[in-house]
């Protein structure tokens, strides 16, 4: 249930993809200093709430509202989000011809500070940050000299997004299947990296179709989204019994 | 010799042509023709019989050809009834004097070899700093000594396309480049034509180069192509490339005319065995302006690589037609073109890959995109494939559309707002058309250029 005091707060979210309905009446609320887990199906809705939450356009809100710092998000442009402290981690990342990884994060983290009313960081104060967070996350500097995801491994990708989200450090992270596509040893990377982020300020919904990332990024809820609805909702021991039995008794149940 | 019975069927030509009814010659043919005979006597090597043969074939050329109109399958996408419907003159002041040269130059760090107004000027040139292995010559002066060998580099003067025999039969200089230059020499060269478009009469010079690099030899010319002032004019300038076996050359060109300029450049380009020829060419002004670049592979296992980028804003057209010739086995052909257009700008893309029945194992690939920056803006794309090779991989492709929504929303989920993430986008189409460019002082040079044109787009698009 949606409280006061949640970080966001999503009430009867309904929505369509080519009038299509996807979401069918989502209830969810994560307070400010949690993480919690959506797991489900494919096709289930998950990348589709993760898209409705950043404001992608052909995802049309029919019904629900989401709050967000007791803002009304769905109202927000997309820009405007990210200024607010949303943060969406693309499941697949859109590589950027031509703009350079560098330039990027730094048009990015200045537009966001402008909108804050913070002071922008000149290229020298932008490297200095850059290398540090970069250095966390394992990155070489090289990536910042290349096209945004142009030629990256799938590892790069997600490494890039977690570089984005240090970078920005926004209230509220959604990463949406972080760990498709990375193999174990940059799993680990990753979730150290969002990890690192976990704070009493900061929510996270982490959007997972296996539990092989909750055991990294260890959730204070789970819920299982399936057929547009959250089915059910526990502790991060459900991500567990998911894993042992799948979603197929659930199906069947929803 | 073979040559002395060329020269007599040309000269049944221009009886030919002199028979025609005067009334059936355009008025722009008619003027351009006479300002041929008008100038025949000043033109350099005209007391050499065989350079005024020469010239009289162009002239025949000229006029059987006429002027284009869209009713030629080659200019249908660009009218070229501004360009014709303009009377210029040739320049008839003496070549030297000061000139101020325009701002923006850019630097290649190579030595210059500069023109003004078709004219080659040694006194503002670099000659001293030309590297070993490169041999300058300016065509005027080779054509005043009669020198024979330059028939035989002459070899496309009496070319049937209008503008070519147009240049042919007024060309009053050029330069001609021999390089033996070793690759790792690094032999570098900037050829510049600054256009003085100064006083109220529209001038027209047409710039004939020659270019040759022997065996071996690697050469990087750039070429960039600018004006000191505002009033009209009309630079139709053709080049003649001949790479020798296993010979490189990169030819770099910025076209920065001015905006109320009109611009025809024709290039060949011809290829020996193992040869590799890899252009770019930035247009970026000029009110009308058409770039050919017609190669031809003569010799197994030659690679051209033709790439560019288009630059439209007001109501600027700009044309690229290629024509790539495959006469050989086993080589490849690639190309890349760009367009970005604003206002109710016009860009042409024509390439056509002619594949040779014995050009088998042939690789040709053709790539054109075009970004429309305003709904007034459009684009022809003309894609042809002629293959008479049953073993060929030949593709060709083109993109013409708007931002791509997904890398808008990218940017945007980031923070960046919608203006500014257009922007991002719009140049790194334009930083990414450029890194077909490697020599990174090169690119530099062209970026600022394509920064300069976005101030231009941008201003536009804001009022």
């Amino acid at each position: 249930m949606a409280t006061s005091e949640a970080m966001l707060a999503i009430e009867g979210l309904a929505a369509t993809v080519d009038e299509k309905p996807v979401l069918k009446g989502i209830d969810l609320s994560v307070p400010a200093g949690e993480v919690h887990a959506i797991m489900g199906p494919n096709g289930s809705g998950k990348s589709t709430l993760g898209y409705v939450l950043s404001g992608r356009e052909g995802y049309d809100v029919t019904g629900g509202s989401v709050s967000f710092r007791g803002q009304d998000l769905l109202a927000m442009e997309p820009e405007d989000r990210a200024a607010a402290g949303l943060f969406l981690a693309f499941q697949y990342p859109v590589e950027l011809p031509g703009v350079g990884n560098a330039n990027f994060l730094r048009q990015a983290l200045n537009a966001v500070r402008r909108k804050r009313g913070e002071a922008e960081l000149d290229a020298m104060q932008f490297l200095k940050l850059v290398r540090a967070k970069m250095k966390v996350l394992g990155m070489s500097e090289e990536m910042l000299k290349r096209f945004v995801n142009v030629g990256f491994s799938g590892g790069e990708k997600k490494r890039n997004e977690i570089l984005q989200m240090a970078v920005l450090e926004p209230a509220f992270c959604v990463l949406d299947e972080t760990d498709s596509g990375l193999d174990i040893d940059a799993l680990k990377i990753v979730a150290d990296g969002v990890n690192a982020l976990r704070g009493p300020e900061r929510g996270m919904l982490v959007i997972t179709h296996y539990q092989r990332l909750l055991a990294y990024i260890v959730p204070d809820r789970v819920h299982v989204l399936l057929g547009g609805r959250i089915v059910r909702s526990g502790g991060p021991e459900l991500a567990l019994e998911l894993e042992e039995k799948g979603y197929g008794e659930l199906q069947q149940a929803a | 010799m073979a040559s002395s019975s060329r020269r007599r069927e040309m000269t049944t030509a221009v009886i030919d042509a002199a028979v025609q009814p005067a009334a059936l010659v355009h008025p722009a043919v008619a003027a351009a023709l006479a300002r041929h005979e008008a100038l025949a006597k000043r033109l350099p090597g005209h007391r050499h019989g065989w350079i005024r043969e020469m010239r009289e074939d162009a002239a025949a050329a000229f006029a059987r050809a006429g002027f284009p109109t869209r009713r030629n399958e080659e200019w249908h996408y660009t009218d070229p009834r501004a360009l014709v419907d303009t009377r210029f003159g040739e320049p008839i002041v003496a070549a030297d004097g000061a000139v101020t040269l325009p701002g923006g130059m850019p630097d290649a760090g190579a030595p210059k070899l500069m023109f003004v107004d078709g004219r080659f000027r040694p006194d503002l040139s670099e000659l001293a700093a030309l590297p070993d292995g490169v041999r300058v010559e300016s065509l005027a002066a080779l054509l005043e000594a009669g020198d024979e060998a330059l028939s035989l580099r002459l070899g496309s003067l009496a070319d049937r396309s209008s503008f070519v025999a147009l240049n042919a039969m007024l060309a009053e200089d050029g330069v001609v480049i021999t390089c033996t230059a070793a690759p790792d020499a690094g032999a570098r060269v900037h050829l510049v034509s600054i256009a003085t478009a100064s006083g109220d009469r529209p001038l027209a010079f047409h710039q004939r180069h020659v270019v040759s690099v022997a065996e071996g030899a690697s050469l990087a010319l750039f070429e960039s192509a600018h004006a000191a002032g505002a009033t009209p004019y009309f630079n139709n300038t053709v080049a003649e490339i001949t790479l020798g076996a296993r010979a490189r050359m990169t030819h770099v060109r910025l076209q920065a005319e001015a905006l109320g300029a009109f611009q025809v450049s024709t290039v060949f380009a011809h290829l020996a065995a193992g040869a590799e020829y890899d252009s770019f060419v930035l247009a970026a002004g000029a009110r009308l302006a058409r770039n050919e670049v017609h190669a031809r592979l003569e010799g197994t296992g030659a690679i051209v690589h033709l790439n560019g980028a288009q630059l439209g804003d007001g109501v600027r057209h700009v044309d690229t037609t290629t024509v790539i010739t495959h006469a050989a086995p086993a080589c490849a052909s690639r190309q890349t073109f760009k367009s970005v257009l604003s206002g109710r700008s016009r860009a042409v893309f024509q390439g056509k890959i002619h594949v040779h029945q014995v050009a088998q194992k042939t690789d040709g690939y053709q790539m054109n995109q075009a970004l429309l920056l305003s709904p007034e803006s459009e684009i022809d794309a003309k894609p042809q494939l002629e293959i008479y090779a049953d073993d060929v991989k030949c593709s060709h492709g083109a993109t013409v559309g708007e931002l791509d929504a997904n890398q808008l929303f990218y940017l945007r989920s980031r923070g960046i707002p919608a203006p500014e993430a257009r922007a991002m986008l719009i140049e790194a189409f334009l930083a990414d058309a450029l890194e077909a460019v490697r020599d990174e002082r090169l690119r530099a040079a062209l970026a600022d250029a394509t920064a300069l044109w976005w101030a231009r787009a941008h201003a536009e698009a804001g009022a």
